[in-house]
């Protein structure tokens, strides 16, 4: 007997609700649709456009692979995988434009290398010696948000200030699914709705909150909460890179133009684990995860691909060698990657000196100092 | 080369695993991320990935048994140029291991001039008897943010006043207290209140409430002297309606009170010493005559200033009062404008009622009360007549003025609101 309910299985959402509000330019087997007003927002992309998109998607793969890998031979301390989510991160990532400002949370490897991030700064966090992997202002990227949800509060802040400036650039906000039960979630749709902030709130929502499923929390679908705030909203099929893209890029024009934020809830699937110190297999049955295997982002534009003929063996060959040279940096950056001073701790907590911290580097180097070779 | 291989913590925070199977064999040639092992930690059953290519030498641990974290799990023979002698890493996964090369000094830390740090005991107890690490706590005043933001602006400094809060919390009160140039009393401790009887009602003191106590307490420890002068007004109210349809004062309501102060400033031209405080053994005077109003608002007493009165013509006093007693009634009086009037005005007249005593502002050397204006018969032109008549009352800081310095200032303002004809001699 079949139940109406997804919680009621204790699972996630079921992989495909066929929902016709769903925007998807591309099917599981790679069929794309070419009509329609999403399909015109991407109709500019050209065979090397399309191939950009598939080699970012199998690139951070492998990246992400690589990463677990490291850390299972000890040489990260943690790593959030973010196999199966690959189409949501490059197909979003891919709309910013430069002066635009990205606020993450923890998973969003992917939109990092979008934006800029070395292999070694992606990296660095996790192996426990430093507190930012990468220079914010550089790649338009804040350091990723540990705290679920805390970053949509900033920024819808960073957002209220570039209208305040007058810029032009807009805001994108990447969160999970449990993050929209979050109070600092909530406040900050309702604070980008007041001030009318050029932000898009970036829902990858990949079916579990940890142990959590999605249909317990949000019974009535996360795009639909995003009405209760006035915020317009778009449920995509996230392991759609076209209509990622598609949906992104109107959510941005509609900021850029001073319309306000936007609600974008990408269904995708977290297909690895919470991250590598958890056990998927606890809470979630082999049949929903080979239900989604089915739906892989990454496959899905290969077949689509290679029916235009834009990707060959060669062309599918040179793509893989990049991502394994990717992959051999990634090994190689991290593993060379330095203990930092113990000093390097008080450098960047404040922007300007303070007292406080300064007595606490003082009496840090003391206790250091107290320290003598064993004869 | 030899390259041992040692388990990591596959979680976050795990101090073993059980190894459940090997995926290789002793003499296997295996490839960088291929799978070696299955291992069960306390959270997950995980596949380990090779750390390197080459070929495996020796299975350290048996399937089925635990190991920990730091345990040589097997060894690889590697190509590496770099040779047999370099020291296994200590990976990020193995935590933070014990320095065995390295240890306290015995004789502690050298201690640091930090100014206002002592340094912490080392860990290992000293063998003779320690000295006792002196307290040098740095005395911070305690006070919220927008309390310190508050005395920066008023220019108070926090480290000299004595919260009344609990714990020396400096409040709000404290700094405006002081800002008005009260000497800042350390509340005494909320003692248990006695009982009261049924038909009492007891109101808690707190705010205005409070500031108007503390501020009529100090100003009762002033020496003062109040003196007293009716005056017939009748032509400053004539002129007041003359000006009523003069265009230039079209946008302007001038009071009476305007007139009042008018006088007042116009007075205090002749009279410097009167605008002047009792500052311990001087006296000191000022050139600038900041005006205060005393309001009566919904939240009590307040005495707004209006800066410069002194260098303001009637229309700008009248527009000034207009706005400051507005503003103090709505609530809406910042701080600063709360403080450092050099005289006041209080206009008890608008309650109906003929004059009254007024208390010194403390910090200031004299203070006039205006009282209602009323028609009475008045001595006028030899004869007696219906004159608008108001009484005026001056209280004077007998440290600062003495009574003839009192009166003479007062009887200057009466004359200018008797015959405001006289402004032409000011």
């Amino acid at each position: 007997m079949s139940s109406l309910l997804a919680h009621d299985t204790g699972t996630g959402s079921p992989p495909d609700r066929g929902d016709p509000r769903t925007v998807r330019l591309l099917t599981p087997d790679g069929v794309r649709q070419t009509s329609g007003e999403y399909a015109a927002r991407v109709a500019d992309l050209d065979d090397a456009a399309l191939l950009g998109l598939y080699t970012d998607m199998v690139v951070i793969r492998r990246i992400d692979q690589e990463a677990t890998a490291l850390q299972r031979q000890g040489e990260l301390a943690l790593w959030p995988p973010l196999l199966g989510q690959e189409a949501a991160q490059i197909g979003s990532a891919r709309a910013l434009e430069h002066d635009d400002f990205v606020f993450s949370s923890y998973r969003e490897h992917g939109v990092a290398w979008v934006r800029g991030a070395t292999t070694a700064e992606l990296c660095r966090v996790w192996r426990g010696i430093a507190v930012a992997g990468w220079d914010p202002y550089r790649i338009g990227m804040a350091t990723p948000q540990v705290i679920i949800g805390a970053q949509t509060l900033h920024a819808t802040g960073y957002a209220i200030g570039a209208k305040y400036d007058g810029a032009a650039s807009a805001v994108v906000s990447y969160f999970g699914d449990g993050a929209t039960s979050e109070g600092d979630t909530s406040e900050a749709m309702v604070f980008a709705v007041t001030y009318g902030a050029p932000v898009v709130f970036f829902c990858q929502n990949n079916q579990w909150a940890i142990s959590e499923p999605v249909g317990l929390q949000a019974p009535t679908g996360i795009a639909a909460r995003a009405a209760g705030f006035g915020l317009p909203s778009v449920t995509v099929d996230g392991n759609d890179v076209l209509a990622v893209l598609a949906v992104t890029r109107e959510a941005l024009e509609r900021a850029r133009a001073g319309e306000g934020p936007s609600f974008i809830e990408a269904v995708t699937y977290r297909m690895g684990p919470h991250t590598t110190a958890d056990d998927p297999t606890r809470y979630r049955t082999a049949d929903e995860v080979e239900a989604w295997k089915a739906k892989d982002p990454v496959a899905r534009l290969a077949a689509y691909l290679r029916g235009t003929g834009a990707l060959t063996d060669d062309v599918d060959a040179e793509v893989a060698a990049t991502a394994q040279r990717a992959a051999a940096a990634l090994r190689a950056d991290c593993t060379a990657l330095g203990e930092p001073d113990g000093e390097s701790i008080f450098d960047d907590v404040y922007a300007e000196p303070h007292p406080v911290l300064e007595a606490q580097r003082t009496r840090f180097l003391a206790y250091r100092e107290g320290f003598e070779e064993e004869r | 080369m030899i390259r041992e291989f040692r388990l990591p913590d596959l979680g976050e925070g795990l101090t073993e695993s059980e190894l459940v199977a090997w995926r290789v064999a002793e003499g296997d040639t295996v490839e960088l991320g291929q799978i070696i092992a299955e291992v069960e930690t306390a959270k997950a059953m995980v596949e380990l990935p090779s750390p390197h290519t080459g070929v495996v030498e020796r299975l350290h641990a048996e399937p089925g048994t635990t190991v920990q974290v730091g345990e040589t799990l097997l060894a690889f023979r590697v190509d590496d140029p770099e040779g047999d002698d370099a020291p296994p890493p200590n990976l990020v996964g193995y935590g933070a291991v014990a320095e065995s090369g390295r240890r306290r000094r015995r004789q502690g830390a050298p201690a640091v001039d930090g100014g206002t740090t002592v340094l912490e005991q080392t860990s290992e107890p000293e063998p003779e008897p320690a000295p006792e690490p002196v307290a040098v706590v740095e005395h911070r005043t305690l006070a919220a943010p927008p309390v310190r933001m508050l005395a920066a602006r008023l220019g108070v400094r926090l480290d000299e006043l004595h919260g009344s809060g609990p714990h020396g919390l400096v409040t709000r009160e404290d700094v405006e207290r002081a800002a008005a140039g009260a000497q800042p009393t350390a509340e005494a401790a909320p003692s248990a209140s006695p009982a009261i009887e049924a038909d009492e009602e007891r109101v808690p003191v707190r705010g205005v409430r409070k500031a108007t106590a503390d501020a009529m307490i100090r100003s009762a420890q002033v020496p003062q002297v109040t003196m007293f002068l009716p005056v017939d007004v009748t032509p400053t109210l004539e002129l007041l309606d003359r000006l009523k349809e003069d265009r230039a004062f079209r946008e302007v309501r001038v009071t009476f009170l305007a007139a009042v102060a008018r006088a007042l400033c116009l007075a205090l031209r002749r009279h410097r010493a009167v605008n002047a405080r009792w500052d311990g053994d001087s006296i000191v005077r000022r050139r600038a005559v900041h005006l205060g109003i005393a309001v009566a608002t919904p939240r009590g007493l307040l005495v707004p200033v209006l800066r410069d009165a002194g260098e303001l013509d009637l229309a700008g006093l009248a527009d000034g009062l207009a706005a400051l007693t507005s503003t103090a009634r709505d609530g809406r009086t910042a701080p600063a404008d709360l403080a450092g009037s050099t005289i006041t005005i209080t206009n008890v007249g608008v309650f109906g009622v003929e004059g009254g005593t007024p208390l010194l502002n403390a910090g200031e050397g004299a203070i006039l009360a205006v009282g209602a204006v009323a028609r009475r018969p008045w001595e006028h032109d030899g004869g007696i007549a219906l004159r608008d008549v108001v009484t005026l009352s001056l209280t004077i800081d007998h440290r600062v003025l003495d009574g003839e310095q009192g009166a003479l200032f007062l009887a200057e303002i009466g004359r200018l609101l008797a015959d405001p004809a006289r402004a032409f001699t000011a």
